[in-house]
């Protein structure tokens, strides 16, 4: 199986501090990978990476058969190219409905001179409709999101990203500030995910993870500490000394 | 049959605000129109019919800027540069063709006909003569034709736009940066018009610009009335333009890159593009605004493009409620008139004993006191007053940042 994704070799520096220091990373076309680490280990700024958010120092980053280097695209440029993220905290535009979010999530063209002229066609409708189904939000759609729940924002969030259809979807911290009932929703949805895309899931919790039953890469200083199954890094030395040791 | 919500509807319907603005400026022309000394009992005095006229040419600007700031979040402070260059673009061909009728005038009474080169050379003196040229700059050399300088009217002031926008949302200049920019871009301008070689004839301006070419038998009277009627339809049909703009998902986008513009770029929008759309098409809008407003005041100079005009125009937008394109209508139209009122002497002086309070000067401290009241204790303007009337409450642009606790908390309170 071809890699969607290939960082390789990529190290940023902030002010002389190396928050990433010769990262390499690969991802299939269909599969699903957790990111474990420490506070600071450098989760996020991997994220901010891939999304065209911070430029690296050095090395290369990869995405799709061709092989397009993401470093020189715009962050618009790389999320039309088929990258969605969701950040730890839920932002949606709170001024604006739930039914409004969805609709300029849609996979559709961005320009202004379409989007001006654009007009909704009945597949739009629902297509949002069954997005804000699938998230449970369909009695929601003409409610503004500022008016909504924690865990519902978050939802509306994850509806957006499956509306921009991207191949690779990185989710910071998803279950941040659900119940359990939430937390089990959201692991089915991105193991449900994966089976069409490559998703990326940053999380702290271990239980969660062992519930995404997937490939794990501990990140520790800002470069791959250990990679494998949860067991198999778990009893890797090294990993329980950084991370797991301290509890 | 699936629910209604507010994205299936139809454009009218989801705006009634545009049917009832359209209805009362109707209104409000026929009016005008009725009390006027050209067509009606003559009520309204000439001079007063301008400076309704352009009022309205004023809220037109006003809807420009609630676009920018009020929608995209784009605090411009230089949108009055575009409206005063709208002004000097059409000012060109009156002044031009004005001068023309005189010189010609002037020539046909020595007998002989005038060659082209005479008459040129006596609208050029008559025109230059006071900043001491006597050939028209290069930059005249369309001012003969009406619809030229008509072009350039949207040509210039969407150029400087299109150029200045490029420059400065490249480099992702935002918020009080930006704003800064478009005073110097302002202030800039300013000055060099003020120069006598700007070939604009320098602190003088452009005058006369009230005399309509080709009418010169028609009375002010009527001239007033026809451009207020001109007024008030480019009000009404830029209302209706801004009204569908920022009423589909292209309003939705740029509403969006007002309340976090990064999130929008993670959506695959190219923010900067969107930004320079709406810098160019507001300043296009002023530009026609602009080219209204002079020939109804007579005359344009380089003060025009003072950096403190700009910031009245935000000051305006503010005060009526901006995010909402009638707010910007009502503040323009209020604030502006008000102005005239207390600037033009005719308010009581208010005599306190030790001190007196003379309007003309102090009404610049009630308005910089009304704008700091408006900040603080009144964000949405007077458009609010509609809000209170519908009973409509706004949740917070951004939310406050819950912790997991907070938000399983207001999970369960959702579910009850
Ligand atoms: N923009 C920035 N400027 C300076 N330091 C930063 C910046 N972004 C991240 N860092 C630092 O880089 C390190 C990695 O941060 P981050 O990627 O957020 O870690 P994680 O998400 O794994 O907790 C931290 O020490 C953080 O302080
Ligand atoms: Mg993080």
């Amino acid at each position: 199986m071809s890699a969607l994704l290939e960082v390789s070799g990529v190290s940023v520096t902030f002010d002389g501090f190396r928050a990433i220091n010769n990262l390499s990373f690969s991802i299939g076309a269909q599969e699903l990978r957790a990111i474990i680490g420490p506070n600071g280990a450098g989760k996020t700024t991997f994220m901010d990476i891939v999304t065209g958010k911070t430029r690296p120092d050095t090395g290369s980053v990869t995405f799709g058969e061709r092989s397009v280097s993401l470093l020189s695209l715009s962050e618009a440029q790389i999320a039309r190219a088929g990258v969605g993220r969701k950040f730890q905290r839920p932002t949606v535009f709170e001024d604006q409905t739930v039914a409004e979010n969805l609709t300029m999530a849609l996979k559709a063209h961005r320009a202004p001179w379409r989007v001006l002229f654009w007009k909704e066609r009945p597949e739009d409708r629902t297509r949002v409709e069954a997005l804000a189904q699938e998230v449970g939000l369909a009695d929601h759609l003409p409610r503004k999101a500022g008016e909504l729940s924690h865990g519902q924002k978050q939802w509306l969030e994850i509806g957006m990203l499956l509306a921009q259809e991207p191949r690779l979807l990185l989710v910071d911290e998803p279950a941040a500030g659900m119940t359990l009932a939430e937390r089990e929703h959201t692991t089915a949805l991105l193991v449900e995910m994966a089976k069409t895309r490559a998703v990326v899931v940053v999380e702290h919790d271990m239980e969660f993870v062992r519930r995404l039953n997937c490939k794990v890469t501990v990140l520790h200083e800002g470069a791959v500490l250990a990679e494998g199954s949860l067991d198999h890094v778990t009893k890797n030395q090294q990993v329980i000394e950084v991370y797991l040791g301290r509890g | 049959m699936t629910r209604q919500t507010s994205v299936e509807r139809s454009f009218l319907a989801k705006n009634p605000s545009v049917l009832w603005f359209i209805l009362i400026l109707a209104l409000f022309t026929l009016g005008v129109t009725v009390l006027s000394e050209a067509y009606g009992v003559a009520f309204l005095s000439t001079s007063f019919v301008k400076t309704l006229g352009k009022t309205l040419c004023l809220c037109l600007v006003a809807l420009a800027m609630d676009l920018i700031w009020g929608y995209a979040g784009i605090l411009s402070l230089g949108h009055m540069a575009f409206f005063a260059l709208g002004g000097y673009m059409l000012g060109m061909w009156l002044m031009y063709a004005r001068t023309e009728e005189i010189v010609v005038a002037a020539l046909a009474q020595g007998g002989l006909p005038a060659t082209p080169e005479e008459i040129g050379q006596g609208i050029a003196v008559q025109i230059f003569g006071v900043v001491g040229a006597s050939e028209l700059p290069p930059i005249w050399v369309f001012a003969h034709s009406f619809w030229a300088q008509l072009a350039l009217v949207v040509a210039v002031p969407g150029v400087l736009a299109l150029v200045f926008g490029w420059l400065a949302f490249r480099s992702r200049v935002t918020g009080v940066y930006l704003s800064i920019l478009t005073q110097a871009m302002t202030l800039a301008l300013a000055l060099y018009l003020f120069q006598n070689d700007s070939g604009l004839r320098g602190n003088n301006g452009l005058s006369g610009l009230q005399n309509m070419p080709g009418l010169a038998e028609v009375s002010q009277d009527r001239v007033s009335v026809w451009f207020f009627w001109a007024s008030a339809l480019a009000l009404g049909l830029g209302y209706v333009l801004l009204a569908w703009v920022v009423s589909g998902k292209f309003g939705s986008v740029i509403r969006a890159i007002r309340d976090d513009e990064q999130r929008v770029r993670f959506l695959g929008y190219s923010v900067e593009g969107y930004k320079l759309f709406v810098f160019t098409l507001t300043a296009v809008i002023a530009a026609i605004a602009g080219a209204l407003y002079y020939p109804q005041a007579g005359i344009i100079n380089p003060a025009e493009l003072a950096p403190i005009a700009s910031i009245y125009l935000a000051v305006w937008v503010a005060i009526g409620g901006r995010g909402r394109l009638y707010g910007a209508v009502i503040g323009a139209a209020f604030v502006s008139l008000l102005s005239s009122w207390f600037t033009g002497g005719r308010a009581p002086s208010v005599p306190l004993g030790f001190y007196t309070i003379n309007w003309v000067d102090w009404w610049l401290v009630l308005l910089g006191l009304s704008f700091v009241a408006v900040t603080l204790f009144a964000p949405k303007g007077i458009g609010g007053v509609f809000d209170l009337w519908q009973g409509v409450r706004a949740p917070d642009r951004k939310g406050a940042a819950l912790g997991p606790d907070d938000g399983a908390l207001m999970e369960k309170e959702a579910k009850e």
